[in-house]
């Protein structure tokens, strides 16, 4: 079925190599987030499987076939890109359409087809209205709805919500995923927006620079970084990093603590500071403390905190979700399981 | 951004435009080189003969070619001056807000769409010929004595004939341009205590030089090759006062059937269109983001 | 007070403006009015603007004496036809460099745009003599060939310009959706090209049809468009002012309309893009 393979795939335009030998197998029906910042190659990596772009060498398998020379009409894949690429000048219906045309099927097919699509997505109203008259979500759903009808063997997903604002951007997320419940495809979805890759992803791919840093399951990225890129990466508000003496302590050139693994206390604690901004949200509180010889860190406490600029305050991590990186940002061994990050 | 498939196609789809322009542009032009170095003439076929540039020699030593040269030069010289000058000084004025401009501006326009041989019959019969012409009758209205305008300044009359086309165009670029200005930075300029002047020497002028560049290069290239306009009022005359390159070579090759003469000659034209072409290409290329 | 100052500076900003215009367009108009007098009219001095006897008998007779009609439907054929030819040798052409540019797609680029500089007389004589030895002078095939060629430039460098606001991912979409080639472009890129493949070619008209080098010394009486057509005037015998600017009137109008048009699109078709 939906298997993806890539096996030591390179690409580079002219001299500047934008994807080192990468090595990354998809399991069918997964849901896989590549996530990286801008740059990294996460969208190359996409067109690359997509048949957009063709690999400088490397083999690309899906569905247990040969990919690597297909053209992208013959891959099987479907892709809804970030600007949605629906056709301006045809209706929801043909735009809908439009793959089954260009596979030829006879018009009756097509109509079924379309009309379940439409009803999957709650297009049925606009089926007769073009992509200018659709609100920005609805272009979305049209996007997916093309994708769709040709029952492909895996989803690709440019960045297909950032062009949505906040609100939608959360509805559409929930979408996907129940599309992805109720058809069990592949898909292959490619974020910069680390909230969308572990609230969507059964896998998250991590890239920078063209290199995969990690490849596992949220909960895995969070809690068991393997360099400290992927803990800053992954998190909001992201790590604290204390390099220098406090780190040496623990035996690391650098400790990583999340904000949410920081305790709180007006009293006292391991690091004493001065609070410089407190965000209170309600639900949390977030307090950015300037550190005596440390530096800013930003804690997280749940519910109401009542601190003010300037106030003192003391942070205490816990222990056993202290993060240690060596001097080439790798994860060294967690202080409380004692054993060895792979 | 592509791949094997789309670079192969993107080949096969460009090579019929690269080929005709190709055929169209190399075959006549070595032609031509070809024949640049021969005797040859129409009217005496089967004794061509290899002269090699005595061609060139002839048509470069010839005093028509000086004459037509200068002509040219205060052809193209003559409009580019004036169509600049009134280009910027229509395009402020069509800038400005007043009633009707729509209406105006299609006016100021029009003359860009009249065929050459049109404008050029219109301007010699009906307004500056001496005894039926517009002009002859205001001058005689006035009581004064009507100007023969092709007879007495035959390249000016050319040269106005011409500008007048090619204003159009002049204002139409600038006053694009002109648009494409920011206005606050017109009005910044203007709470800085900039007066009118000011503004259009330091801001408004710097603005527009791309835009005249632009139309200096692109109309020299159609200058230097008019040639309706100098047929139909004056063939050239009276003697060679009317003659540029263009016209000399038409008339060296299609009227004296001069072939090896003429092709010299166009060869020639070709070496002048080409200095001014490529700063021309410079121009173009640099804003040519690929 | 200042609105009344800025009304009085808006009259005659409006007056000066209106002044000049008139000014401008005058030998239009001029030749406009002419076609409607009688011969004796529009000699007659002192000459009147408006108030003669309006007559349409130029007209007929300019087709009668001279088919007209003929020098028309030649510049119909010929500006159309050669811009149509250039479009279907463009197409594919821009499509190829908007949206695969590769190293050598600019000097591409610039090589064409070299090819519209060079002077006419520089390959006049050849072509003269092409076109005789294959009986293509004074054919409307032979203008049509020409104008085909000097204009393809021009063509294909608006229709890349337009090709380039559209976004590439649209045509990868389809590429995905299993378009070919072909499907690509009819039904994906030209369709959302319209706008400007319409201006393209408007612009592409106009210059053909007032294209005055090729069309004066290739065609002599068959195939002579209105640009032709209309220097036949200049002989002596032909000097009838009313008959020519009825026909001078016939030959512009259309173009002058489509030009109204396309004032836009000319700057920057004329200006390759650098002026927008």
């Amino acid at each position: 079925m939906g298997e993806i393979v890539l096996k030591q795939i390179t690409k580079s335009f002219g001299d500047i190599s934008v994807i080192p030998p990468l090595d990354l197998t998809i399991a069918n029906g997964e849901f896989v987030v590549f996530v990286g910042p801008s740059g990294c190659g996460k969208s190359t990596l996409l067109r690359l499987i997509a048949g957009l772009e063709d690999v400088s060498s490397g083999t690309i398998r899906i569905d247990g076939k040969d990919a690597t020379a297909l053209p992208p009409a013959q891959r099987g894949l479907a892709m809804v890109f970030q600007s949605y690429a629906l056709y301006p000048h045809m209706t929801v219906r043909n735009n809908i359409a439009f793959p089954l045309k260009m596979a030829r099927l006879d018009k009756a097919a097509v109509d079924r087809k379309v009309e379940a699509a439409a009803a999957v997505l709650n297009l049925t109203g606009y089926l007769d209205r073009r992509p200018g008259q659709l609100s920005g979500g609805q272009r979305q759903r049209v996007a997916i709805g093309r994708a769709i009808v040709r029952e492909p063997t895996a989803f690709l997903f440019d960045e297909p919500l950032s062009n949505l604002d906040a609100a939608l951007r959360v509805n559409m997320r929930l979408e996907i995923s129940e599309l992805h419940a109720s058809l069990g495809t592949t898909m292959i979805y490619v974020t910069h927006d680390q909230v969308e890759a572990m609230t969507m992803a059964d896998k998250i791919v991590v890239l920078n620079a063209g290199r995969i840093e990690q490849v596992g399951s949220p909960i895995e990225l969070y809690s068991r970084p393997r360099n400290r890129f992927v803990a800053g990466f992954i998190g909001s508000p992201r790590m604290n990093f204390i390099e220098g003496e406090a780190a040496r302590g623990d035996g690391a050139d650098t400790i990583g603590i999340r904000p949410e693994h920081l305790v709180l206390s007006t009293d006292g604690g391991r690091w004493s500071g001065t609070v410089s901004v407190s965000e209170h949200l309600g639900s949390d509180t977030f307090v950015y403390v300037q550190v005596d010889g440390i530096g800013t860190l930003v804690a997280r406490a749940g519910g109401e905190f009542p601190v003010r600029h300037g106030d003192r305050v003391w942070l205490t991590p816990q222990a056993e979700k202290l993060h240690r990186f060596d001097a080439a940002g790798n994860a060294l061994s967690s202080l409380a399981s004692g054993k060895k990050v792979a | 951004m592509a791949t094997a498939h789309s670079r192969a196609a993107a080949r096969l789809t460009m090579s019929p435009a690269v080929l005709l322009l190709l055929c169209w542009m190399l075959i006549p032009l070595v032609m031509t080189l070809y024949f640049s170095f021969l005797r040859y003439n129409l009217l005496m076929p089967g004794t061509e003969e290899w002269i090699g540039v005595l061609n060139y020699q002839y048509f470069l030593t010839d005093p028509a070619f000086f004459a037509a040269l200068a002509n040219t030069l205060a052809l193209v010289g003559g409009v580019l001056v004036l169509t600049i000058a009134g280009g910027i000084g229509l395009a402020l004025l069509l800038d400005q807000p007043f009633w009707g401009q729509g209406i105006v501006r299609l006016l100021v326009i029009a003359p860009f769409f009249v065929m050459p041989t049109v404008s050029a019959l219109v301007w010699k019969n009906m307004l500056m010929n001496p005894v039926n012409g517009l002009f002859a009758a205001i001058a005689k209205g006035l009581g004064l004595q009507p100007f023969d305008f092709l007879a007495e300044a035959p390249l000016s009359s050319i040269i106005l004939i011409v500008t007048w086309q090619w204003l159009p165009f002049a204002t139409l670029i600038l006053l694009t341009a002109l648009q494409s200005l920011d206005r606050e930075r017109l009005e910044a300029a203007e709470m800085d205590g900039a007066g009118a002047l000011d503004r259009f020497i330091h801001i408004i002028l710097p603005h527009l030089a791309r835009a005249m560049t632009v139309v200096t290069l692109i109309q020299t290239i159609f200058l230097l090759s008019v040639f309706a306009e100098i047929l139909v009022t004056t063939n050239g005359g009276p003697g060679t006062a009317t003659t540029n390159i263009t016209y000399l070579v038409y008339a060296q090759s299609l009227l004296q059937f001069d072939v090896g003469g003429g092709s010299a000659g166009g060869i020639v034209a070709v070496v002048l269109a080409n200095i001014v072409a490529v700063f021309l290409m410079r121009m173009i290329g640099r804003n040519l983001d690929i | 007070m200042a609105r009344a100052a800025t009304n009085r500076r808006k009259l005659g900003l409006t007056l000066l403006a209106w002044s000049i215009g008139i000014v401008i367009f005058f030998p239009i108009l001029w030749t406009a009015l002419t076609s409607f007098k009688t011969e004796a009219e529009a000699v007659a001095s002192p000459p009147s603007f408006l108030a003669f006897h309006w007559t349409l008998e130029n007209y007929t007779e300019v087709q009668q004496r001279s088919d007209y009609f003929l020098h028309f439907m030649n510049s119909v054929i010929v500006s159309l036809g050669s811009t149509l030819a250039g479009l279907l040798v463009a197409v594919p052409a821009a499509w190829s460099m908007a949206f695969v540019p590769g190293r050598r797609t600019r000097d591409v680029l610039m090589w064409m745009l070299s090819t519209k500089m060079l002077p006419p007389v520089g390959v006049l004589i050849p072509i003269y003599l092409l076109f005789r030895d294959t009986g293509l002078l004074d054919t409307r095939v032979g203008l049509v060939i020409v104008l085909t060629l000097i204009n393809l430039p021009i063509i294909v460098w608006m229709l890349f310009t337009y090709f380039r606001e559209i976004p590439g991912e649209i045509l990868e979409a389809a590429r995905m959706d299993g378009a070919g080639l072909k499907a690509e472009i009819l039904y994906v890129l030209l369709p959302m090209a319209v706008p400007g493949i319409a201006s393209t070619l408007l612009l592409n008209v106009i210059l053909a049809w007032n294209e005055a080098f090729w069309t004066l010394n290739l065609s002599a009486s068959q195939a002579a468009p209105l640009t032709a057509f209309i220097a036949s005037y200049s002989s002596p015998e032909g000097l009838f002012y009313a008959k020519l600017s009825a026909a001078s009137t016939m030959a512009v109008a259309p173009i002058l309309v489509l030009g109204w048009f396309s004032q836009k699109q000319l700057v920057r078709g004329l200006t390759f893009g650098a002026v927008k």
